[in-house]
């Protein structure tokens, strides 16, 4: 994992500095409400509904347990003794006060955390793969790339008040868990004839309200070109981006209405200025990137059959099954600890999980923890032979529901119940789903659906991508909710198409039913739900729900 | 006399920005529109020392360099402080323009971006008198950057020792 050194102890405990005098010069009077806005947008804080939301940057999806021990404490000291995990693999506080801010930066610094540029028109937390570094599938690790992306964009002096917001994604495996085609700008790690490390560049790919799958405009641009790429693009874009609507200034709506070879030829013509000066990576600078991110000191282990425990207890048997994956190390697992026990908000984790998650992590592990964009934890490096007694101790802290990768493993934004962007609720249509489906066999028996929940169009729960997505609708002044089937994640990324009219929220449950009785009736052996869909199209779905 | 921050400093200011893109300024020490200059070039230098500000949908390309070189200085006006076109503008007449004059902001921002803005290569930022001295500060904000830019070239990658 990444260690901050002298400069970047300084840049954090500057910006400390900085936000303390900003936010005491609006509480004097000093700032107006319009100034103060990006001001503290761009250090995560937003004012919502009941109280503001702090936003704080997850890097890449990486945390150690010191990071959750003092995680654990701010929400105890600071809030109401919980967090948000939340579609960007950060961490999010509900009830935090604005003048008290400060000081929990100042806790944050002390563990090399902050919220910079977690909210705002600037380029945002960098997100990656939640298993880099360890997934069997891996081409290479994103981390040390997503790091020094993460260095060149954080405080860049050119791109702090771009149209809109800028998200950035790296993915280094084959199959795609960073959504790096609905990304502004999503990087995929790609290795050419020879071996060498390349990086295909995606821009313009994005949710919300007009979704659109990202366009390739460069196939294999070396790696020493990476920051001067990257930056050619941003300032294209913060020239040539909309501003006179916010609704139209996402880099999406720019390609679109370029096109990608005209934005491509743009680009590449700022390009020229740039490439092969000073923001040429160094080969010394990526190994000193990638020296953080070298393999633990894994044990010469050979792989454990588990069968025999398994058959013994179904309950770590579905565990296993649906919670673990494939790690490259021989004699090693993936844990994924869930956070969608039903009753509790998808994503939502309480001070004493976090702590107990921070002594499982030094315990089981290398003191490592990820948090992913399905709004789960992850327990990277997990001997296979302690897997059961991980499970275990997973199972009295309410952080083993064995729904990973079902229907349950709802993605979902906080909703209307905190945002005040919300036209919707959204944590009570995910637990009313949840209880509908209970029962673990039928969950199984259905296999992979993703189903992703947004309370309004600005898709923070990614409900475009979902197999089904519920959306948040106002429809005269009285909450309601719109369907949508055959989105998908990866690198096969499609947007659902929308149902029909929308419905009342306690219709929900049963809409889900009859579009999951088509599915299973429609269905071929081993067939998936979104391979179903892809066959049979809507229709069918469509005359079963409104029938 | 009027001030603003010129180089780090509070300083005696006697320029104003004439918004005007049809009437010619009866006097120099004027900052104009750049369709004016365009349109009324001779007749400008005639009155004597003239700037002229890059609205913020104008970029430095319209600007010749004979422009350059006969312009007292070049002013970014920001119509709304969010709108941060100007920023990518200073750095286009510095880093590939090889602009050496002063770069001037005017217009709507706040003094919470003079860092960014010195960093892009702004040198002079005309804010309302009262609020200078204390604007200083925000010059320094940070006294160490990760990103190339125009006051510091080299990235914090190419600086960093152990």
């Amino acid at each position: 994992m990444y260690a901050y050194d002298q400069y970047d102890r300084q840049i954090i405990s500057q910006r400390v500095a900085q936000y303390r005098d900003q936010t005491e010069r609006y509480l004097a009077g000093k700032i107006t409400e319009e100034q103060f806005l990006p001001l503290r947008l761009q250090n995560g804080l937003y004012v919502q509904r009941l109280a503001p939301m702090l936003r704080i940057a997850v890097p890449y999806g990486t945390l150690n347990s010191q990071q959750l021990r003092k995680l654990a404490f701010i929400t105890r000291e600071y809030d109401k003794g919980y967090a948000h995990i939340s579609t960007r693999q950060n961490v999010q506080l509900n009830w935090p006060k604005l003048e008290e801010v400060p000081d929990i930066l100042e806790h944050l610094a002390e563990v090399e955390m902050h919220s910079i540029q977690t909210s705002g028109n600037c380029i945002r937390n960098v997100t990656a793969d939640q298993f880099s570094g360890v997934a069997a599938d891996e081409v290479e690790d994103a981390r040390p790339w997503c790091e020094i992306i993460r260095q060149w964009s954080t405080f860049h002096p050119e791109f702090a008040f771009l149209p809109r917001k800028f998200k950035i994604a790296v993915c280094g495996s084959e199959q795609d868990r960073a959504a790096v085609l609905v990304h502004d700008i999503g990087v995929q790690i790609v290795k050419d004839d020879n071996g060498n490390t390349a990086f295909k560049v995606i821009v313009g790919g994005g949710l919300g309200r007009t979704p659109v799958i990202g366009s390739v405009i460069h196939e294999a641009l070396p790696p020493r070109h990476l920051l001067s790429y990257l930056e050619a693009i941003v300032r294209v874009y913060n020239q040539l981006g909309r501003r006179d609507n916010k609704f139209k200034a996402r880099i999406k709506i720019l390609v679109r209405a370029m096109g990608a070879d005209a934005f491509k030829a743009k680009v590449e013509e700022e390009w020229a200025f740039i490439k092969d000066g000073n923001l040429d990576l160094p080969d010394e600078e990526i190994a000193r990137a990638q020296s953080f991110f070298t393999r633990p000191d894994y044990e010469a282990l050979e792989n454990e059959d588990l069968q025999a425990l398994a058959l013994e207890n179904v309950d770590f048997a579905r565990w296993l099954n649906h919670n673990v994956h494939a790690h490259k190390q021989r004699g090693y697992a993936i844990a994924t600890l869930s956070l969608k026990t039903t009753g509790v908000a998808p994503g939502d984790i309480t001070a004493e999980q976090f702590e107990a998650v921070a002594d499982l992590a030094e315990e089981f592990g290398f003191g490592e923890i990820r948090s992913t964009h399905q709004q789960n934890l992850v327990l990277p490096d997990i001997q296979q032979r302690q897997l059961f007694a991980l499970w275990q101790k997973l199972v009295s802290l309410e952080l083993a529901s064995p729904t990973v990768g079902t229907m349950n493993d709802i993605i979902c934004c906080p909703g209307g119940d905190f945002c005040s962007l919300a036209n919707a609720k959204s944590i009570p249509i995910a637990e009313a789903i949840q209880r509908r489906f209970d029962d673990l066999d039928y969950l199984y028996d259905l296999g992979d659906i993703e189903l992703n929940i947004s309370g309004c169009m600005n898709a923070c729960g990614h409900h475009h991508i979902g197999n089904i997505g519920i959306l948040g609708v106002d429809k005269k002044g009285q909450e309601f909710y719109q369907v949508s089937l055959g989105g998908q994640q990866g690198l096969n990324a499609s947007l659902g198409k929308i149902l029909g009219p929308s419905f009342a929220q306690d219709e929900i449950p049963d809409v889900v039913e009859k579009i999951l009785n088509c599915y299973l009736e429609k269905r071929h052996p081993e067939e998936r739900f979104i391979d179903t869909y892809e066959r049979i199209g809507l229709a069918p779905f469509k005359e079963r729900v409104y029938a | 006399m009027p001030k603003i921050i010129k180089n780090g400093q509070v300083v005696d200011d006697n320029w104003q920005v004439w918004r005007d893109a049809e009437t010619l300024p009866s006097a120099d020490h004027v900052i104009v529109p750049l369709a004016l200059w365009q349109q009324q070039r001779d007749a400008l230098l005639a009155l004597g020392e003239i700037a002229v500000y890059l609205a913020s949908d104008e970029s430095p390309k319209s600007l010749s360099d004979e422009d350059l070189s006969t312009l007292s200085f070049v002013a970014v006006d920001f119509p709304k402080f969010m709108d941060g076109r100007g920023f990518s503008y200073a750095r286009e007449l510095r880093e590939q323009r090889r602009y050496q004059g002063e770069i001037r902001a005017v217009g709507d921002f706040i003094r919470d971006q003079l860092f960014y803005m010195k960093r892009c290569g702004f040198s002079s930022y005309a804010l309302p008198s009262d609020e200078l001295e204390a604007a200083l500060a925000s010059l320094n904000d940070f006294s160490e950057s990760y990103q190339s830019s125009v006051d510091q070239p080299l990235p914090l990658f190419r600086r960093r020792q152990a």
